[in-house]
């Protein structure tokens, strides 16, 4: 496989790295004078948030697996896109306003402020944990794919890259979640989509518009049986969005619920274009780098393009600029985890507080998935991280969907509903990395996409168990109900 | 093969809920513990139905609290029928024959008025009725009897009384802890008033007077600045909820130094660095406010004391200069509050945070830490770098969530 003009392409990856810290760095360093301090004391506004969220939630899988899958898969992978936004939608109707009212910061806060329970709490903790690392594994391979079609370096590189640039920003300090950072990471993402897409199809005219074909016999395997797999993505996709630890988090960013709302909707645009546009490189990958089909490198289309269909320093610079968005998606998505699940593991997982034990937690935090990355066999990125919202949609939709429309749910129904559906999800999704049930074959289709059946498990047990011990239904559940379904102006005793 | 797949999954669906419904029953798991002699078991039984009513009863003597803790107090006495009472009415009969209800209050008005013990037979016309005498005890709390436990036999029994009366005395223990939760809350809602009046006389005459010099060089800008004077005592002086945001509370901070800055002119020069993630926190009302007005304060005497001999009146235009930021630390704000004044002996820091202070000074910082300590624990105290001359760096951190802490 030839290698797209590294030197361009390399200057282009350590550019979007150095940027991305020195937004993080200096972001904030623009001190104000007390003149204009009503400027600072703006809050976040909903489309900034929104461009924030999308920034950190466009990954590795929505930047180059959802080509290389339309690429080997055909227009059925379009579920992909649609479904990575719709997750969206369920959670601007049934999550947003809530959540953010209920004042939790991540998904064990709203655990222990809805459920008055410690044991949920930690039990949510390690859901939290587990999903982020499941998601946090397709991030680093992708980054270890994209360095090697790159400079030809060995696999393991890109995820020890990613990994350690990760750790130094998030550890330091200079890149947490900050709002300009994520906005920045979008846009760049979005220019470095869109720009190499316009120019790909201009010269797709100029080549007198051959027409993409899906006919041909798809030789790579995929699943026995399609109908079942699309079932089991849009269930996971729909309603695994919501339960996204560096999604939650960004939420409370918003000052308000209405906001939390308007940020949604927004989110919805962004995301929504930014989708339209891997399916143009999954068709032209098709027509102009075919042989991708056949090998395990399909999610490599998006980069070789350039160089395929242009070539000469312009498939160069449009090559460098595709691989630049591709590191900005590796770090946001793959820092933001890691910054949600050290979070996690210092708060409710080591023993006692303090900046040290953030550092400690950060390098577990992403220590676990990449001694993954670099074990267990590579999954078409998408497809990975697929499963990490199969284990989201089992465990936390559930929780978030009955805490905030249910008054009857109580902690052990909490708890069984966990264990039982997001603890078979990840059960499964931990059977099928490690490679132990091979296609073809039921087993191997139901442990790959659990979440047609998990989810429900995962509800069912919930209302079940929550329906046989009445007696626990938590305290405070009414004035948290209140506070979650009321304006904020109401409940707290003033109107603006 | 697809068939029996199917069937495959059914049944370990059906096997989950199962289980999982199982898992829900069997709340309370019984404890076949292979130690201990029967007396033993007979005591942590006891232990156990005793913990188990004291939870209702720490919220004080109600009907819905009394509601709660009457079985496990009945279940305690081992009696046919128990009832509590407060002063004026009977709060919850338990047990049977609670047609008895009704004579309660007359048997025990002079047990209410006493405080001493009684039994009594019932009287009752209804033969059938198991419920033939009675012992009344005291709940007191503080020397003043609150209500009374009436427990119900069908004959005279000295072990009855005798258990009647350690029970009530038990219960009083739990009461006069309901009792002592109450006054530190209120205990808590008075330093709070204390602080809001704190703030008022010396600040409300000086920033008046600076309006009042304003009324007729610049009206537009006097107008402007009583606006913000009447924001702020709105602000201060607000009687509801414990808890703000940072948003909230920096905008009041704005809102004073913008009339201490009526007063000083161009001498205080303040610095803000606010995240915009962070304004959303909540955090205790009134927490940040009094340290600003500390920082004020220190910088405007570390001007007063300046070693300026040769040119006496530059010392008084010596420029005050605060740094406010505001953070984002991962799950915590970080906000801190620096100065170039005076600054402390931290010995006389140590002192006043200990409460040893003495006079006025410091009250605020104290009481800050105090209540930023009572909501959010021991490790999220007021942290303060300082020394003499070398003005002072308050640092506090304010998780972004914690239970119970919802800014209004």
């Amino acid at each position: 496989m030839s290698a797209p003009g590294h030197p361009s392409a390399v200057v282009a990856v350590a550019l979007v790295v150095l940027a991305t810290v020195l937004v993080g760095g200096f972001g904030l360093r623009i001190s104000r004078t007390t003149s204009d301090f009503y400027v600072a004391s703006r809050t976040v506004r909903p489309r900034l948030n929104a461009a924030a969220i999308s920034g950190e939630y466009l990954s590795a899988a929505s930047f180059l697996g959802i080509a290389g899958l339309v690429l080997v898969h055909g227009p059925d992978m379009l579920w992909y896109p649609v479904g990575y936004t719709a997750g969206y939608l369920v959670l601007l109707v049934f999550v947003a306003a809530p959540l953010r009212r209920s004042g939790a910061y991540t998904l064990p806060d709203f655990a222990e402020g809805r459920l008055e329970s410690r044991q949920v709490r930690r039990l949510v903790s390690v859901f939290v944990v587990g999903a982020g690392w499941v998601y946090l594994v397709p991030q680093l391979q992708g980054a270890g794919l994209t360095l090697k079609i790159l400079t030809g370096a060995p696999g393991w590189l890109g995820d020890v890259l990613v990994a350690s640039v990760v750790v130094v920003a998030v550890a330091a300090g200079g890149m947490r979640s900050i709002t300009f950072v994520q906005v920045f990471q979008y846009w760049l993402k979005l220019t470095a989509l869109l720009v190499p897409a316009i120019f790909l199809v201009l010269a797709w005219q100029g080549d007198g518009r051959p027409r993409v074909s899906f006919d041909e016999q798809i030789s790579v395997f995929r699943a026995d049986h399609p109908l079942y797999a699309t079932y089991g993505l849009i269930v996971a996709t729909f309603l695994g969005t919501m339960g996204l630890p560096h999604v939650v988090v960004r939420f409370y960013t918003s000052p308000n619920g209405r906001d939390a709302r308007r940020t949604t909707v927004a989110v919805l645009a962004l995301v929504g274009l930014f989708y339209l546009l891997p399916p143009v490189y999954g068709a032209l990958g098709r027509l102009y780098a075919p042989e991708l089909m056949h090998g395990t490198d399909a999610d490599a289309a998006v980069l070789l393009l350039p160089a395929r269909v242009i070539g000469g320093l312009g498939g160069d610079l449009l090559g460098a600029l595709l691989a630049g968005g591709a590191f900005a998606a590796f770090l946001s998505t793959a820092s933001g985890l890691t910054m949600a699940v050290a979070g996690v593991i210092t708060q409710d997982v080591l023993p006692s507080r303090g900046v040290r034990h953030f550092r400690l937690a950060t390098v577990l935090a992403i220590a676990v998935p990449l001694a993954g990355s670099l074990v267990v066999s590579r999954v078409p990125v998408a497809d990975a991280v697929g499963m990490a919202f199969a284990v989201s949609a089992s465990s936390f939709c559930p929780l978030l969907v009955l805490g905030i429309w249910w008054r009857r749910l109580t902690p052990p129904g909490a708890i069984a509903g966990l264990l039982l559906g997001g603890g078979s999800a990840l059960l499964s999704v931990a059977i099928t990395v490690s490679g132990a049930v091979r296609p073809p074959g039921w087993p191997h289709a139901l442990l790959a996409w659990p979440a047609v059946w998990s989810v429900p498990v995962g509800f069912l047990a919930m209302i079940l168990v929550s329906l046989a011990t009445p007696g626990q239904i938590p305290p405070g559940t009414n004035a948290a109900m209140t506070r979650f379904h009321l304006p904020e102006a109401l409940t707290s005793g003033r109107v603006r | 093969m697809t068939g029996a797949g199917v069937a495959v999954i059914a049944v370990v669906v059906l096997l989950l809920f199962g289980t999982g419904f199982l898992l829900g029953r069997t709340v309370r798991p019984v404890r076949t513990s292979d130690v201990g002699t029967p007396v033993e078991h007979a005591t942590f039984e006891t232990l156990h139905t005793a913990s188990l009513a004291a939870p209702p009863l720490r919220a004080g003597l109600t009907e819905e609290s009394a509601r709660k803790a009457a079985r496990g107090l009945r279940s305690l006495l081992g009696t046919d029928a128990l009832c509590l009472t407060d002063r004026d009415q009977v709060l919850v009969w338990d047990g049977e024959g609670d047609h008895h209800g009704q004579d309660v209050m007359g048997h025990v008005q002079g047990l209410l008025a006493s405080g001493r013990d009684t039994a009594f037979h019932s009287d009752c016309g209804d033969v059938d009725c198991p419920l033939r005498w009675a012992v009344a005890v005291p709940l007191t709390v503080d020397h003043r009897v609150l209500g009374t436990l009436v427990a119900y036999a069908s004959r005279e029994s000295a072990v009855l009384a005798r258990a009647a009366g350690e029970v009530a005395r038990w219960v009083c223990v739990q009461l006069e802890l309901a009792e002592l939760d109450r006054s530190r809350t209120q205990l808590i809602e008075a330093e709070i008033k204390a602080l809001r009046a704190q703030i008022s006389p010396h600040f409300i005459f000086n920033s008046l007077a600076a309006i009042a010099s304003f009324v007729r060089t610049d009206p537009e800008r006097a107008r402007e600045l009583l606006l913000e004077f009447a924001d702020f005592t709105r602000y201060s002086f607000r009687r509801h909820g414990e808890f703000t945001t940072l948003a909230d509370e920096l905008h009041s901070i704005d809102q004073y130094l913008a009339l201490v800055r009526a007063r000083f002119g161009e001498r205080l020069s303040v610095t803000l660095q606010v995240a915009p993630e962070v304004l959303p926190v909540s955090l205790p009302f009134l927490c940040l406010q009094p340290l600003v007005e500390n920082a004020v304060k220190h910088g405007l005497e570390g001007a007063a004391t300046l070693p300026r001999p040769l040119d006496p009146v530059r010392a008084q235009d010596a420029p005050i200069r605060v740094t406010i930021s505001a953070l984002d630390a991962g799950a915590e704000a970080e906000v801190v509050i620096e100065d170039d004044g005076t600054g402390m002996e931290p010995e006389r820091l140590r002192q006043i945070l200990r409460g040893e202070g003495g006079t006025s000074t410091g009250i605020g910082l104290l009481n800050v830490d105090e209540r930023l300590r009572q909501v959010y624990g021991d490790d999220y105290g007021l942290v303060i770098e300082t020394g003499v001359g070398a003005g002072m760096k308050i640092t506090l951190r304010l998780p972004k969530y914690r239970a119970g802490v919802h800014g209004s």
